[in-house]
């Protein structure tokens, strides 16, 4: 069964039409990244799967469950209600810039919505954050605040914040762009990581050497529709243009 | 009149200001609040509403604001005011003039807000609620702290505006003592009372400020 189904997405800005029709699914274990040139719609096809953007037309389903539809007489329609939080707690979202609560210490953090939203066990939620916490190597940094951590710090901490909820698929919205080099790296070691734990995971990037290697399926977009959709490979021995172009461009650098 | 007799006189005033000064500050800083959601609202005649509110608290003399609460009921219902009503009037006068200011303030504060912690909290579930109490208000509080400090400072200063009414809180009795003893002292005393109780209310509000700054 599908994790993610999205399709016939379309998403207007206003009259701009940033998703034309995309239709994409996720299963169980699969890494799927998304690549593409700034103002593709990468973002905002992650953003429309994380219901961030309410979208035009289309449908999305998360576990055969439908989160969206669009009716006959073309009005989209959302799950509504305990429905809809349902359907939510499937997915968890790394932001690009963090987005950490700065008045939560790092512990808190990762612990307050498992304990104010999913109601979950004190002492079992304190676990699993300790053990997420040794996981990205902050053991030591529990009581800090976020304004004490370094950038990759912090995103590893938002990425233990997803975790705790438990989610069946994570999505990363250009996890490293905020980063230097190094931070990158210690970032994309925690996503390899997660990998190898045959997490479900979506992942738009700039990292071209990164989704190749960590990816079992890339999607190359532009300009609002998918241009290539393949096997990191084929995908990079791509005969289509536009893709020659793109991963060429990035070769260059 | 003995000093000590002056300075007790002074101080039975200064518990009435602290009076109008703590019940305004209760009911305005909630209503300031409710109001600000107000002025923000999508809902265009409600926006407009509350934006023309905080255009007349604003635009308009606090101390003419308190003279039409006070004596508004008696010229349009014939109610009889006096008594109780004087000091209702005062808090009311001095509540809903305060809302309007800190309405303006919360809102530059909740729109200064960014957008990520919307969406994190969103993300990880929280309802609407939860997501403004425990999220945003506390955040919007440490940077709002500075432009409420300054209205609360402002607001002790205001009490004497109650004089207006003939309320007798410090400002009337100082006021009554000098004209009644020929003398300039009271003015200096009462001057001195009004100085201690800002410094004591910015000490209590640089302390505030200092307990938010284990974060950025």
């Amino acid at each position: 069964m599908n994790i993610l189904e999205m399709n016939h997405i379309n998403k207007k800005f206003d009259k701009l039409e940033v998703i034309k029709d995309i239709s994409l699914s996720v299963s169980e274990g699969e890494i799927l990244s998304i690549i593409g040139p700034s103002g593709s719609g990468k973002s905002t096809i992650l953003r429309c799967a994380t219901m961030l953007e309410t979208i035009n037309g289309g449908e999305i389903k998360y576990l055969d469950k439908q989160a969206v539809r669009t009716d006959d007489n073309g009005n989209v329609v959302y799950a509504k209600g305990d429905k809809m939080k349902n359907i939510k707690s499937n997915f968890g979202l790394v932001f690009q810039n963090f987005n950490l609560f700065p008045h939560y210490s790092v512990l808190k953090n990762i612990m307050d919505a498992p304990l104010t939203v999913q109601k979950r066990d004190k002492k079992e939620v304190y676990e699993t954050a300790k053990d997420l916490l040794e996981k990205m190597g902050l053991s030591d940094k529990a009581d800090y605040y976020p304004c004490q951590l370094s950038g990759g710090q912090q995103q590893r901490v938002s990425i233990a914040r997803a975790l705790a909820m438990k989610p069946k698929i994570l999505f990363f919205d250009e996890p490293t762009s905020a980063l230097d080099p190094e931070l990158t790296l210690e970032i994309l070691k925690v996503i390899r990581g997660l990998a190898e734990e045959h997490m479900t995971m979506v992942i738009v990037t700039h990292e071209m050497n990164f989704a190749r290697e960590v990816s079992s399926r890339i999607i190359f977009m532009e300009k609002g529709v998918i241009v290539e959709e393949t096997t990191p490979e084929k995908m990079f021995n791509s005969d289509n243009q536009r893709t020659r172009e793109f991963l060429g461009r990035y070769s260059q650098l | 009149m003995s000093f000590q007799m002056m300075l007790m006189q002074l101080a039975g005033g200064m518990v009435k200001s602290i009076s109008i000064f703590a019940w305004t500050l209760i009911f305005s800083l909630p209503l300031g609040l409710i109001v600000s959601f107000g002025r923000m609202s999508s809902n265009k005649l409600l926006g407009g509403v509350v934006k023309f509110y905080i255009s007349v608290m604003r635009g308009t003399p606090l101390m003419l604001q308190l003279l039409v609460v006070y004596f508004g009921p008696y010229y349009l219902f014939k109610m009889h005011i006096g008594g109780a009503y004087r000091f209702i009037a005062i808090i009311l006068g001095f509540s809903v003039n305060y809302a309007a200011y800190f309405a303006e303030i919360f809102r530059s504060g909740i729109e200064s807000m960014p957008k990520g912690q919307y969406e994190a909290a969103q993300i990880l579930g929280y309802s609407k609620n939860q997501t403004f109490f425990k999220i945003i208000l506390p955040q919007v509080v440490k940077r709002i702290l500075p432009a409420i400090t300054n209205e609360v400072i402002t607001l002790v200063k205001d009490t004497s505006l109650a004089f207006s009414l003939a309320y007798l809180e410090m400002f009337s009795i100082t006021k009554q003592i000098a004209a009644k003893e020929t003398t300039f002292v009271p003015f200096i005393v009462a001057g001195l009372f009004y100085y201690i109780f800002n410094f004591v209310v910015a000490m209590v509000m640089e302390n505030l400020e200092n307990r938010m700054k284990y974060y950025k």
